[in-house]
């Protein structure tokens, strides 16, 4: 009876993990799509140099971080995948989520920066040593906004 | 991100258009620390439908700030006035805490 108890309560979790998950992640990544379009126009690259030769009015450090976890239905998936081996497709969504969610904040903490250099990516795992009970990772974003003296976005100067 | 010292902090290696005059070597700051009980358990409830865990990335924020900080601090009594090629490292120290780690170079600009 116990043991059937343990089984109903697997399954629900399952299910609500499988249903709500689902749902956080089609409306994370629409907020995602929705805000990178709406930065496009101020370019996060890895280069410590930018070509155009611009006077530069303030630079300062951009940090964006955020932590995610996947879903239990996600979590369960991963062990069945454990005993075949290959790639994890659950998790490579949620390093995915993590990282542009990451690098959307840096950008919006500094909302009148035109680029950013040097950005960095680092992911850690805050929950190592707790086996399944979290399995969740941080992912830091961050890089030097530049804010050009004369003040027009990098894109637009760069098609001119 | 900068605190009241008002000090120019970046990752390059430089402060672009500025001139770098002096060096004074490298400055830290680390913090640790570990998750609250209710934090963790609100965690443990949203590690079924997963997603983001919103305590844990404000924590995490809070410590990183305070690791900057604390570097920021050891730079200005350096007499320094920005801070260049930033990095921040965390590591995993025991079960549920997590140190955070800022460090970079103190220099004086023009």
């Amino acid at each position: 009876m116990e043991s059937l108890f343990g089984l109903f309560v697997v399954v629900v979790l399952l299910v609500v993990g499988f249903s709500f998950g689902r749902l956080a992640e089609s409306r994370h990544y629409a907020s995602i799509k929705q805000r990178e379009a709406d930065t496009l126009n101020v370019p996060a690259v890895t280069c410590r140099r930018w070509e155009l030769e611009r006077p530069i009015a303030e630079a300062s450090l951009a940090v964006g971080s955020v932590v995610v976890s996947v879903d239990y239905f996600k979590r369960f998936l991963t062990g069945l995948r454990k005993v075949f081996g290959g790639e994890l497709h659950s998790y490579a969504s949620l390093i995915d989520r993590g990282r542009r969610e990451a690098l959307l904040r840096m950008k919006e903490s500094c909302p009148d920066a035109h680029l950013f250099l040097n950005c960095r990516l680092e992911t850690s795992s805050i929950s190592k040593g707790q086996g399944d009970s979290v399995a969740c990772v941080e992912v830091l974003a961050y890089g030097t906004a530049i804010r050009f003296a004369d003040g027009d976005a990098v894109r637009s100067q760069a098609t001119d | 991100m900068n605190t009241s010292l008002d000090i120019v902090v970046t990752n390059l290696e430089s402060v672009p258009g500025r001139r770098i005059v002096e060096h004074y070597g490298l400055v830290q700051g680390s913090t640790i620390r570990a998750k609250h009980v209710g934090r963790d358990l609100m965690a443990g409830l949203k590690n079924i439908v997963g997603g983001e865990l919103k305590g844990y990335t404000e924590l995490m924020q809070e410590s990183r700030q305070e690791a900057t900080n604390r570097m920021l601090q050891q730079a200005a009594e350096l007499g320094a006035n920005a801070v260049v090629n930033v990095r921040y490292s965390t590591a995993s120290v025991t079960q549920g805490a997590a140190e955070i780690l800022a460090y970079g170079t103190a220099v004086r600009i023009e």
